[in-house]
């Protein structure tokens, strides 16, 4: 018989919780790519390896699922691919079915529902390690002759863990089963387990003392408060040296390369355009870094899903749910990481709204905006001896964002035409200790997507937004500054009626279309309007007494309240796109936010003309 | 709380149980034609028979519930767990 040469597709399938990606990990190493599947937004990981004897496997990490009766689209697509039903997936030579060996009880289940497709299947029983600890005894052979199928043992965390794995595979592809398989499946399961499992007599209490701990209605609340904060504390200051030597690497390229370009139009583009509009983007990563490293370790160590647990009840009330939680929290650092983040919750419809809102929480790059303008027009009056008025109006802009984010999803949740109950039923996984190795390919991973995707569209948008705020150039004998020329600048007064209403000027109107890139750039736009030069924080302070000078207070409060609101970041929207794969929710995000800036000023303004 | 008594069982469902308490599964009743929630909760392992516990409850309304079944634990919210009748088992 010629050894094929063709390789061998195969795919993994099993219950969350399985140590499925793991084992993936464990497999492919590096060789992984992740794309989405056409249409929809389910992740499509594959990698590739050989086997000892030099066999070629294409390997498929199906999104995991407890049945093959889906209740979300990503469970749709696990039982779609095992069934032969995508077409731009080829049908999986052997389904490996990767089972956590101590949960059989659950995931046996799942291996005889996926047995009655009638395919080539091997059956992975993973964390072998952790069921001997825990005194799981289980005989192999006993249930692969049980199951008829062929039974292999792994631990993904361990460097030979997938060996067993990949040596079945260089045996002749298992025969799929044609035994009838009728009857009730949880049935056969106590069946298959009274023969091949032997469980200790006591169960694991370590793990239930932690969860009486953890999820205690007061002291969990106390260390998810920890959590955060820890978590916080980190993104802003582990973070800020790092994004002061990216942003000056970036600086310093940019300048290096300016030198090396004669003066005029390509040094513009690439100083004030590509550099700069790389520079935003790549100042962000490394708090978006931080920010990743903190979740994966919480979703690996098991705590994420008790967190949900916590604060599913005030998450519901609100039209959200529990899992909410965490996308919501990064949406504090950056609206980016946090929609990310959106893909851990299952209902569509949860996870849509938690992506409408997440850009209302005040993310890290408003604050330079409201930084300047505070400082700028707010006093540091003491208020009730204890409090800053300063500080007192930074607060106040935190709780509007956070505040209309719940009420924006309670107006979803109300007008929903879907009112089918939204589940929660969600598996709380057993505590373990991340793996190094696992955080770190979750953490490249998640890099490269942000690089790629975000990268690409901010680039050529803020080329774009760099052409209409430079050209056409100024006249020789212009005497006002070189913006107020530009298309940017024409359209800046163009709007001005527009925004009349709210009390912004025409400087503000021109800042805000660069703004548009990012939400910090305003402030560099506003001292370009102003004509004043100089590196961004001496900018800022010279910009401080101008507008103090030039603006009324209205307008001042009438601007700090548009930034809640309004999606001036490009990023953002590029996101939105990328995890809803639809430019109508892009538009639908947009033109709320958009709206509810204007309004909210408008209001603002109207009234801080009466009473102030 | 409720108990209803239909020959030859006595059963409470799951959301009436107390924190602690312990109870064996009777059933998983559809709340509406085609309910893939009670389907999925059936998948899960809450079939006739199987032992549960009443792990811990959320800091609100006592809800979400976590529910201890076999090897694995869930937490359901109270109208998901309305859905399964359990026969209160003395405490073990």
């Amino acid at each position: 018989m010629n050894a094929s040469v063709a390789s061998l597709n195969i795919a993994l399938v099993g219950n969350p919780n399985c140590g499925k990606t793991a084992l993936f990990n464990r497999l492919t190493g590096g060789r992984q790519k992740v794309a989405n599947y056409a249409g929809v937004t389910v992740e499509r990981k594959e990698g590739k390896f050989v086997t000892p004897q030099g066999k070629s496997i294409n390997v498929l990490d199906l999104p995991g699922t407890y049945s093959l009766t889906p209740s979300s689209p990503d469970e749709a697509i696990t039982r779609d691919v095992c069934m032969g039903r995508i077409v731009e997936v080829e049908v999986p030579d052997i389904i490996v079915c990767v089972a956590d060996a101590t949960n059989l009880r659950l995931h046996l289940r799942f291996v005889l529902e996926l047995q009655r497709l009638g395919r080539p299947m091997i059956l992975a029983l993973n964390l072998m390690d952790e069921a001997g600890r825990r005194g799981i005894k289980i005989d192999s052979q006993a249930l692969s002759r049980e199951l008829n199928m062929p039974v292999v043992e792994t631990i993904a965390v361990q460097r030979q863990g997938a060996e067993a794995l990949a040596q079945q595979l260089d045996l002749p592809a298992p025969k799929s089963d044609t035994i009838a398989l009728h009857g009730d499946l949880h049935q056969r399961v106590r069946e298959v387990m009274a023969i091949a499992v032997t469980m200790p007599e006591q169960r694991d209490s370590r793990a239930d003392k932690l969860d009486r701990i953890v999820l205690h209605p007061v002291l969990g609340l106390v260390i998810l408060s920890v959590v955060m904060f820890l978590m916080f504390q980190a993104v802003f200051s582990w973070a800020a040296p790092l994004q002061d030597g990216v942003s000056a690497g970036i600086g310093w390229l940019g300048s290096s390369i300016s030198t090396l370009l004669p003066d005029g139009p390509l040094d513009s583009l690439v100083t004030n355009g590509l550099f700069a509009g790389l520079g935003t983007v790549m100042e962000f990563l490394p708090q978006i870094l931080i920010l990743f490293l903190f979740i994966l370790m919480l979703e690996e160590s098991g705590y994420l899903p008790r967190a949900a647990f916590l604060l599913d009840r005030f998450m519901f009330a609100a039209g959200l749910t529990g899992r909410s939680f965490i996308p919501m929290l990064s949406s504090f650092a950056c609206a980016i990481p946090g929609i990310m983040a959106t893909r851990s919750i299952q209902d569509p419809r949860d996870r849509l709204t938690t992506i409408m809102v997440a850009p209302l929480m005040t993310c890290s790059a408003r604050l330079p905006v409201y930084t300047l303008l505070i400082g700028a027009f707010i006093p540091r009056t003491e208020v009730m001896q204890i409090f800053n008025l300063q500080g007192l109006v930074l607060f106040a802009l935190y709780m509007a964002g956070i505040l209309s984010a719940l009420l924006v999803s309670y107006v979803i949740k109300k007008t929903r035409k879907d009112r089918s109950e939204h589940a929660l039923l969600m598996e709380l996984p057993r505590y373990r200790w991340p793996n190094p190795r696992d955080i770190a390919m979750g953490l490249w991973e998640r890099t490269i997507i942000f690089m790629r995707r975000v990268t690409g569209i901010i680039l050529s948008l803020t080329v774009i937004l760099w052409f209409l705020s430079t050209y056409p150039a100024p006249p020789v004998d212009a005497t006002l500054p070189a913006i107020d020329y530009s298309f940017a600048g024409r359209i800046g007064h163009f709007m001005e009626p527009l925004f009349a209403p709210i009390g912004f000027n025409w400087q503000i109107c021109v800042a805000l279309i660069p703004g548009l890139a990012a939400r910090e750039v305003a402030v560099a736009a506003l001292a370009t309007v102003y004509a004043i030069s100089g590196a961004d924080d001496s900018a800022a302070q010279a910009l401080s007494p101008l507008i103090a000078a030039q603006w009324s207070i209205p307008t001042a409060l009438s601007l700090l309240v548009w930034y809640v609101y309004a999606p001036q970041c490009l990023s953002t929207l590029a996101v939105i796109k990328r995890e809803t794969n639809s430019w109508k929710q892009v538009f639908i995000s947009a033109g709320y936010l958009f709206a509810l800036a204007y309004f909210a000023s408008f209001a603002t303004y109207q009234l801080a003309k009466i009473f102030l | 709380m409720r108990i209803i008594t239909i020959w030859p069982i006595t059963y409470m469902l799951l959301s009436e149980l107390a924190l602690g308490q312990t109870a064996s599964v009777v059933s998983v009743e559809d709340a509406y034609p085609a309910d893939t929630i009670a389907q999925r909760l059936r998948d899960l392992g809450f079939v006739s028979g199987e032992l549960l516990k009443i792990r811990a409850v959320g800091p609100l309304g006592a809800e979400p519930m976590l529910i201890n079944i076999a090897t694995s634990q869930f937490a359901l919210r109270r109208n998901e767990a309305a859905r399964v009748r359990v026969a209160p088992v003395s405490s073990l």
